[in-house]
C-alpha cells in the first residue's frame, strides 16, 4: 500500500518536475498585444493588408513593420483601440467599395455558345473567353461572391455581381480573382461610375450589348469639372477631379454610367444659410437652374433640382453656402459591417 | 539494323480506355478539297512566338511564298497557301477561341505556284544540319494537333543524345483517319519522311507504330521500308498515340514528371509530320496543306481531305455536302482530345487533323453529380494521377493542394473524364487548375 502511494507520488513529482523545466526551457515569449490586436481585428483573413491572415497581420502591427491603414476591413472604432494599444496615430485613409464596370443583363449582351462545364468565370474564361458575346463582358458566373470573404457579393437573377456596400472592404480579392478585370476598387465619396469595360468602337458595342459605353463623348463635355476622360473608345472618370454632380449620368445615352450616390449614402446637395446677401453669383453659376432668389435677398436651392456638385459654394464669396449630405433612401440605416464566412479561399 | 523483319517486342502502358472506334472514313481516299476564294492565315499556328507578317495590303503572293517569318527560335514561318492578292492583316476568329492577327488573301484561281520551290540538287548528300534548316523554313510543325516547331524537336541539346526516332501512326483518336489515308496512299512519303528526320537526328533505330486496327497501314507502310524502318503495330488502346504512352509501349522507357521525350533519348513525329518533311526535303514544297478528317453524325458527306491551310471550317463543311439538320456540336479535332467550336468561320490551321459534327443525341452533356470515390478515374489515367483528388481541390479553388497531385503531368487525355460515372468535367478541372497555377506563378513573380 505505501509502496504503491510512493511509487505514484514519486512518478508524479517526476513529471511534475519535467513539466516545470520544459515549461522555463521551451518558454515562448509572446507580446501580449498581438493576441489582443488579433483580438480586433476583423478575423477574415482576406489578405488584403498583405500578410497571411489577421494573425500574420496583428504580429507586423506590434513589431511595427505593419501599418494599421493596410487592414481596409477594420471599422474606425477598431483602426482606434489598435492605434491607441500601439500608441501610435491612426489616418483614416479614403473608403473604397468594389465597382463591377459591366452591367449587361442577359438580354443585354448575348452568349455566342452554350456553356457547359465548370461553373466558375476563371475556368470558362479559359474556353474562348467565356461565352458572352462581348470579349469584356461580366461572365456571371460568380466567382468574385464565392471568393468574397466578407459576403458582400451576391449575384443578380440575370448574372450580375450585385455588391452590398455596406458589407464590401475593399480587401480587393474580387479584383483580383475576376478573369475578366471588370471588378475595380473607387472611392465611396465619388459615387459614380462607368459600367462598361469595353474598348471597342461604338458600332461593336452597340451590336453586342444595349447598355455599353459607345465612346459618344457626352459625358466628357457636359462635365463642369473635366473629370471624364474618354480612351480607346471608353469613358473613365478621374475621381480627384469628380465632384459627383451626376450630369455625366444623365446625359449617358446608353445608361453606361451610374449615379451610386443614394446606395452609399453619399448625396450632397447645397443649402443657402443667412449669411447670403443676394449678390446671385451662385444663381448664375448653378448649371441647372436649382437657386433662385430676387437680388440682394437670400437666395433659397430648390432640393429636387440640386445636383450637389458645389459650383455654388465654390462662387459665394461669403461662405454662405455649404454643402450638406442627405439621405434619400427610405430604408432605415443598417448596422455596421458585419463580417460573415472566411478563409477557405 | 532490326535484324530481318524480326517482330518488335511491344509494351503495355498504365491506365487507357477503348471507346468506340468510329472510323466512319477509314475507308475513303483523300480528294483535294477545291480551293476556296479567301484564305486566313493565322500567325499564330503553332507552339512558341507567333510569326511576324512580312507582307502588306496589295501585296501579290504565290502560292508556298512565305507571308510570315518566324518570331524566334521556337516558332515558324507561314506561308501562302493559294496565290493571289492579300487584303490585310486583320482580327480574325482562331481555333483557340480567341481573335488572332491573320494574313487574308484573296485567290486569283490559278494557284500558281512559287518558281523559288525546287528541289535541292542531290537530297542524298545533304547533312543533318540542312535538313533541319529546310524543315525550318518549310514551317513544319507536329501535324498530330500539338503543333510543336519539328525543327526545335530536332535541336535537342548536346547533353540529352538520342537514340531513337518513334514515327506515330497510331491514331488512337476516334473518328480520325487523316493519318490512316496518308500511310496508306502514301507510304514511301512516311518512310522517306523518316530516313529524313533519322538523318537530321543522327539516329539509326527508327519505329513507325500503328494501331492494330490499321494492318492495311502496317502492310503498306512494310512494303515501302527496308531494314531501316521497322513498322510495329501496337494494340488497339486509347491513348495509344500520346507522346509518353507510345514511348512507354515500344522501347520500355518512362518520360520523368514535367520532362520531355529527349529525357529518355527518344525523338517522337508524326507519320504526317514525317510525310511534310519528305515534301519539304525532295520537293522544296512548304507547309500549305493538310489532310483533314471531316467526321461525325453531324455531316452529309464525311469526307478526307486535303485541305489548304487557312480555309474557313464553314467552306470545309460546304465541300463535304453540308451539315446534318440536327447538329449540335463542332469539334476541332478527336472527341476525346479536340476543342469545340462556336464559329465556323475559324480557319483550318497546320495542328487541325479533322473536323467532328456532333449531333444533339451524340453531343449530349450529361449533368455532372457527386463524385462517387469509385476510383474508375484512377484506374484509366494513363499517367498515374488521381484526377478526382485534383478535381476536387481545384473545385475548391486550393489550387496549390492541386498542383501536388501533380495536375501538371496530365496530358488531357479525355481518359477520367470518359470513364466517370459522375460526369465530372475532370478534364476541364485539370486544364482549369494548370492555367490557375500558371497564373499564381506570374502574378507571385510579379
Amino acid at each position: 500500500m505505501l509502496s504503491a502511494i510512493l511509487t505514484l507520488a514519486g512518478l508524479g513529482f517526476l513529471a511534475a518536475l519535467g513539466l516545470a523545466v520544459a515549461s522555463r526551457v521551451f518558454y515562448v515569449k509572446m507580446d501580449p498585444r498581438v493576441a489582443t490586436i488579433a483580438d480586433i481585428l476583423p478575423g477574415a483573413n482576406c489578405g488584403a493588408c498583405g500578410y497571411g491572415g489577421c494573425g500574420a497581420f496583428a504580429q507586423a502591427i506590434v513589431s511595427g513593420e505593419g501599418k494599421i491603414e493596410a487592414c481596409s476591413a477594420i471599422d474606425e472604432e477598431g483602426a482606434h483601440a489598435i492605434a491607441d494599444i500601439m500608441g501610435i496615430m491612426y489616418t483614416e485613409s479614403e473608403k473604397e467599395w468594389a465597382v463591377v464596370l459591366c452591367r449587361h443583363t442577359d438580354g443585354g449582351v448575348a452568349n455566342t455558345f452554350d456553356y457547359v462545364g465548370i461553373s466558375d468565370c476563371r475556368a470558362a474564361n479559359l474556353v474562348g473567353g467565356g461565352p458572352k458575346a462581348c470579349p469584356s463582358a461580366c461572365i456571371g458566373l460568380g466567382t468574385c461572391a464565392a471568393v468574397c470573404p466578407f459576403g458582400a457579393i451576391t449575384m443578380s437573377a440575370d448574372g450580375l455581381p450585385i455588391i452590398d456596400p455596406n458589407r464590401c472592404t475593399a480587401c480587393g480579392v474580387c479584383v483580383a480573382e475576376c478573369p475578366k478585370n471588370v471588378i475595380v476598387l473607387a472611392p465611396v465619396s465619388s459615387a459614380v461610375s462607368v459600367h462598361c469595360s469595353s474598348e471597342d468602337k461604338g458600332a461593336a458595342v452597340k451590336k453586342v450589348c444595349s447598355t455599353g459605353c459607345i465612346g459618344c463623348g457626352a459625358c466628357v463635355r457636359v462635365c463642369p469639372f473635366e473629370a471624364m476622360t474618354m480612351e480607346n473608345n471608353l469613358a473613365a472618370v478621374n475621381y480627384s477631379k469628380c465632384r459627383v454632380c451626376g450630369l455625366c449620368v444623365s446625359v449617358c445615352p446608353t445608361n453606361a454610367i451610374r449615379d451610386h450616390r443614394d446606395e452609399l449614402k453619399v448625396r450632397k446637395i447645397a443649402v443657402i444659410g443667412d449669411d447670403c446677401n443676394g449678390c446671385t453669383l451662385c444663381a448664375r453659376a448653378c448649371p441647372v437652374d436649382a437657386i433662385a432668389g430676387n437680388p440682394k435677398e437670400q437666395h433659397t436651392v430648390d432640393p429636387a433640382r440640386c445636383i450637389g456638385c458645389g459650383i455654388c459654394a465654390d462662387q459665394c464669396k461669403r461662405g454662405a453656402v455649404s454643402m450638406i449630405t442627405v439621405d434619400n433612401t427610405e430604408d432605415e440605416a443598417s448596422g455596421p459591417a458585419t463580417v460573415v464566412g472566411g478563409g477557405g479561399r | 539494323m532490326m535484324g530481318a523483319r524480326k517482330k518488335q517486342k511491344t509494351y503495355r502502358f498504365q491506365g487507357g480506355v477503348h471507346p468506340p472506334e468510329e472510323k466512319l472514313t477509314a475507308a475513303l481516299p483523300t480528294e483535294a478539297m477545291p480551293l476556296p476564294e479567301k484564305i486566313y492565315i493565322p500567325l499564330s499556328q503553332h507552339i512558341g512566338a507567333p510569326a511576324v507578317p512580312v507582307v502588306k495590303e496589295g501585296d501579290r503572293v504565290l502560292t508556298g511564298m512565305v507571308v510570315a517569318e518566324a518570331g524566334g527560335f521556337v516558332s515558324t514561318p507561314v506561308h501562302a497557301s493559294i496565290s493571289g492578292t492579300v487584303t490585310g492583316i486583320v482580327d480574325y476568329p482562331h481555333p483557340v477561341g480567341r481573335n488572332m492577327p491573320a494574313v487574308v488573301v484573296e485567290s486569283d484561281g490559278a494557284d500558281k505556284l512559287d518558281e523559288k520551290i525546287t528541289p535541292p540538287p542531290d537530297i542524298n548528300s545533304l547533312t543533318g544540319e540542312e535538313i533541319r534548316e529546310i524543315i525550318k523554313n518549310a514551317g513544319i510543325v507536329g501535324l498530330g494537333g500539338a503543333a510543336f516547331p519539328t525543327h526545335v524537336k530536332l535541336s535537342p541539346p548536346k547533353d540529352k543524345p538520342i537514340d531513337t526516332l518513334i514515327i506515330n501512326g497510331a491514331e488512337c483518336e476516334p473518328y480520325l483517319t487523316a493519318d490512316h489515308r496518308l500511310m496508306l496512299e502514301h507510304p514511301e512519303k512516311v518512310i522517306g519522311g523518316a530516313r529524313l528526320l533519322a538523318k537530321a537526328l543522327g539516329v539509326t533505330r527508327v519505329l513507325t507504330g500503328v494501331e492494330k486496327n490499321k494492318m492495311d497501314a502496317v502492310q503498306a507502310l512494310t512494303g515501302a521500308t527496308g531494314s531501316d524502318v521497322a513498322v510495329v503495330p501496337f494494340a488497339v488502346h486509347y491513348p495509344q498515340g500520346a507522346e509518353k504512352q507510345l514511348i512507354k509501349a515500344s522501347v520500355d522507357r518512362v518520360v520523368p514528371a514535367g520532362g520531355l521525350p529527349m529525357d529518355v533519348g527518344v525523338v517522337v513525329q508524326n507519320v504526317g509530320t514525317a510525310a511534310a518533311v519528305y515534301d519539304a526535303v525532295t520537293d522544296g514544297m512548304p507547309l500549305i496543306s493538310r489532310i483533314v478528317t471531316v467526321t461525325g453524325p453531324g455531316i452529309r458527306t464525311p469526307k478526307n481531305l486535303r485541305v489548304r491551310i487557312g480555309t474557313p471550317l464553314s467552306e470545309v463543311i460546304a465541300s463535304c455536302g453540308g451539315l446534318a439538320p440536327d447538329v449540335r456540336k463542332v469539334i476541332l479535332g478527336g472527341p476525346m482530345m479536340g476543342n469545340a467550336q462556336f464559329n465556323l468561320q475559324v480557319p483550318v490551321i497546320k495542328g487541325t487533323s479533322g473536323v467532328l459534327l456532333l449531333t444533339e443525341s451524340a453531343a449530349e452533356v450529361l449533368q455532372p453529380g457527386p463524385c462517387l470515390r469509385c476510383g474508375n478515374c484512377v484506374r484509366v489515367c494513363p499517367m498515374g494521377l488521381t484526377p478526382l483528388m485534383f478535381a476536387r481541390y481545384t473545385e475548391l479553388g486550393m489550387f496549390d493542394e492541386a498542383a501536388e497531385f501533380n495536375v501538371a503531368d496530365c496530358i488531357e487525355c479525355g481518359c477520367c473524364a470518359y470513364e466517370c460515372p459522375a460526369h465530372i468535367p475532370l478534364v476541364q478541372y485539370a486544364k482549369y487548375a494548370k492555367a490557375e497555377i500558371q497564373n499564381r506563378k506570374r502574378k507571385a513573380a510579379g
